[in-house]
């Protein structure tokens, strides 16, 4: 019908099962978090380090690995390239799990959960606070993605009338579905500009923060569609989409050159060029990071290399990585609240964060063996 | 109109909703018209710590115990329980005061109340509030919902998160004038101010305690200068002694659009763990850029309706199934 086919096959596999252990373990800690001990009993979180990686990794890098729907979006319905279609709707999937994973993570980490609703009340509203925005925005987007993906399940029951009401108005869910995370992707960088001086210098941009924010977001968008066209390829044995995937790596030379072009040029405007050779682990680490954007623009520069399957994925997997340690290295690992404070996550922490990865790869599992998803002849 | 025009528009607004630098910066807060506030005068210290066992008594917290030494308090810093402590500074063989060499120095912590509070900016519920009147910064836990967006955008690691609590709450001092305590608006100094034995923390308007710290600051080290307790414009007593070689650096008064809580000291402010500030507030920075994008959601709308437009032409193009 759609071209889209369920892949079928048994749910309970080995890697699922190990997949569920870890959530129990996780969700062990859960239950401790939330009607035990609270939250100092299960993290490392302290009067320094408020924001640990149930901020960083499961909101700040996580909504960011769940970009494929917005960058396919922007490449198939503002740039009409048609041609990547049949990517979009395991994209949507995958975006409206990472997002609501992203959530998840969030509702961990709310220090007075009971009443997060208060977020919603417009009386409380303080429209200078750049949280407000970033909250708000994912809550909608999270609605839109799951009505974008909604399409699927109709299909699946066979409920035809209401997939075609539903496609009347899909044109403005995906517009919106390219305005939200570009408004609250950007919004995460702005949140590093009110934390002033405890982000280090090379990192700390002020002005320049929401525009790398959205460049990164956009990067690790592209290179997660093309990491998990692949992967998905391989562990399903199903023919790779090589030949697709490379034409969007093309837009992804243009991310990747503008990112570093821009990243260089703010330094030495604000003058501080010097602090990359300063030898200290900022230094070390912003050079690390920029090595991770380098190669991937190395490997796609090259047409022979882009086409062939294993060295996209290497590119798209060092995209990610480089994504991820521009934010980790912003937010967390350089972050410097001053003298007499440390931070480095406790293993139920580690563990809460991994049981919400294991969450979201098991419904990513169930869901592409049941609905229609993953395209046919792609 | 062309399609193409409309691309143009739509990625021209969409490009202008995360670079946009062109609308007229808000600069630092000023003062509030009565503000409040504290001096701090290191010097001026003796490290009695009567200032946090009578904060814990008027904010009705538990003191902090360590190794048994029931000695008023030991807290070592800002905590769920402890809203005011005092730090110690030693180099070397700590045994001169106020030396930076060989030396030691005390130093307060406290809520600063910055003019521009960056607390009170970030919190996404208005939970964080600055009094238009006093300068008071105050925290209104019934709408917080725990994000601590606050507690990392403080300069200086005040407001202070109860992790050891199930239904824990943000708490950061408040200058004795919270609902129920309200030591301001009844005509009291705060607590810490009334129980300071040497001055060292005085209490007062902002205007004449930054007057008080300029003077002290000027002063000629070896002259002798009549200090005064309590609050400054009505001081309890006063107590004569030799002045101290200052540093000529009144910290609260610029520092990120200044602080209604001031210090002076001896001791350079970095080595008593003071952040490296300059004088714009990055609360102003953070909500000149949030503004020029999102004023009365212009940008924003116009984006979606360029990309409404873009993207019914474009599926539109396709089969009819339009599936997505």
């Amino acid at each position: 019908m759609s071209g889209h086919q369920a892949l079928g096959g048994r749910i309970l596999t080995k890697p699922f099962m190990v997949l569920m252990v870890i959530w129990l373990i996780g969700s062990f800690f859960g239950v401790q978090r939330f009607f035990m001990d609270g939250m100092g009993a299960v993290s490392n979180l302290n009067g320094g380090y408020a924001w640990g990686i149930w901020v960083v990794y499961d909101v700040v890098v996580g909504t960011a690995f769940a970009c494929g729907g917005y960058a396919l979006a922007i490449a198939v319905y503002v740039f009409n390239k048609g041609r990547y279609h049949p990517l979009v709707r395991s994209a949507v999937l995958a975006s409206l799990l990472g997002y609501a994973m992203g959530g998840f993570g969030a509702f961990f980490d709310m220090g007075r959960f009971w009443q997060f609703y208060e977020i919603f009340l417009p009386k409380n509203w303080n429209f200078n606070a750049v949280m407000l925005e970033v909250g708000l925005c994912v809550a909608i987007y999270i609605i839109v993605l799951f009505l974008e993906f909604a399409p699927a399940v109709l299909e699946r029951l066979g409920m035809r009338n209401a997939q075609n009401t539903l496609n009347k108005v899909l044109f403005f869910l995906i517009a919106l579905g390219v305005l939200l995370p570009t408004m609250h992707q950007s919004s995460l960088g702005s949140l590093l500009i009110t934390m002033g001086h405890k982000i280090h210098p090379l990192w700390q941009t002020m002005h320049f923060q929401p525009l790398l924010a959205l460049v990164t977001a956009l990067i690790m968008g592209f290179s997660i569609v093309v990491f998990e066209a692949s992967t998905s390829a391989v562990s399903f044995g199903r023919q790779p989409e090589s030949s697709l995937l490379s034409g969007l790596s093309k837009a992804v030379i243009g991310l990747l050159s503008f990112f570093l072009l821009v990243r260089v040029v703010i330094l030495l405007l604000q003058g501080k060029l010097g602090l990359i050779f300063a030898g200290d682990l900022g230094s070390l680490l912003f050079l690390f990071e920029m090595a991770l954007f380098i190669i991937p623009l190395v490997i796609l520069l090259s047409p022979a290399r882009r086409s062939r399957g294993s060295q996209l994925l290497i590119a798209a997997v060092s995209m990610l990585f480089a994504g991820a340690m521009y934010r980790f290295n912003a937010f967390l690992i350089t972050y410097d609240p001053g003298p007499g404070y440390s931070y480095f996550p406790s293993t139920p922490e580690i563990m809460i964060t991994l049981s919400i990865i294991a969450l979201e790869l098991m419904i990513y599992l169930v869901l592409v063996k049941t609905l229609p998803v993953l395209h046919s002849e792609a | 109109m062309k399609r193409r025009d409309f691309l143009k528009a739509t990625l021209g607004g969409t490009a202008a909703l995360v670079g946009a630098g062109n609308v007229e910066a808000r600069p630092n807060l000023e003062p509030a018209t009565e503000a409040v506030g504290m001096l701090y005068d290191s010097t001026l210290c003796v490290g009695c710590k009567a200032c946090v066992s009578k904060c814990k008594e008027v904010n009705d917290m538990p003191p902090v115990i360590e190794n048994g030494e029931n000695a008023w308090d030991s807290a070592r810093d800002l905590s769920g329980d402890t809203l005011n402590v005092i730090k110690v500074y030693r180099d070397g063989a700590a045994a001169v005061k106020d030396a930076e060499i060989d030396g030691f120095a005390f130093e307060k912590r406290s809520c600063m109340h910055c003019v521009d509070p960056g607390c009170v900016s970030v919190c996404p519920v208005t939970a964080m509030r600055r009094n238009p009147k006093t300068g008071i910064v105050t925290h209104h836990a019934e709408a917080c919902i725990g994000c601590r967006t606050c507690m990392v955008s403080c300069p200086y690691n005040v407001p202070q998160f109860q992790y050891n609590e199930l239904f824990g709450q943000i708490h950061k001092c408040q200058m004795c004038n919270q609902a129920g305590v309200e030591r301001i608006d009844k005509g009291q100094m705060t607590g810490c101010a009334e129980v300071c034995p040497t001055g060292a923390t005085l209490f007062g308007s902002r205007k004449l305690l930054l007057e008080e710290a300029k003077r002290r600051t000027a002063l000629k080290p070896g002259d002798s200068y009549n200090y005064p307790r309590g609050d400054i414009s009505k001081p309890e007593s006063y107590h004569e002694k030799e002045v101290p070689t200052y540093k000529p650096h009144v910290w609260g008064e610029k520092e990120a659009g200044g602080t209604n809580v001031m210090h002076i000291s001896s001791v350079a402010f970095d080595k008593l763990g003071m952040p490296p500030l300059g004088e714009r507030s990055a609360a102003s920075i953070a909500e000149s850029v949030q503004h020029s994008v999102y004023s009365f959601m212009a940008l924003p709308a116009l984006a979606l309706a360029g990309l409404t437009y873009v993207v019914r032409r474009n599926t539109n193009d396709e089969d009819e199934g339009g599936d997505a």
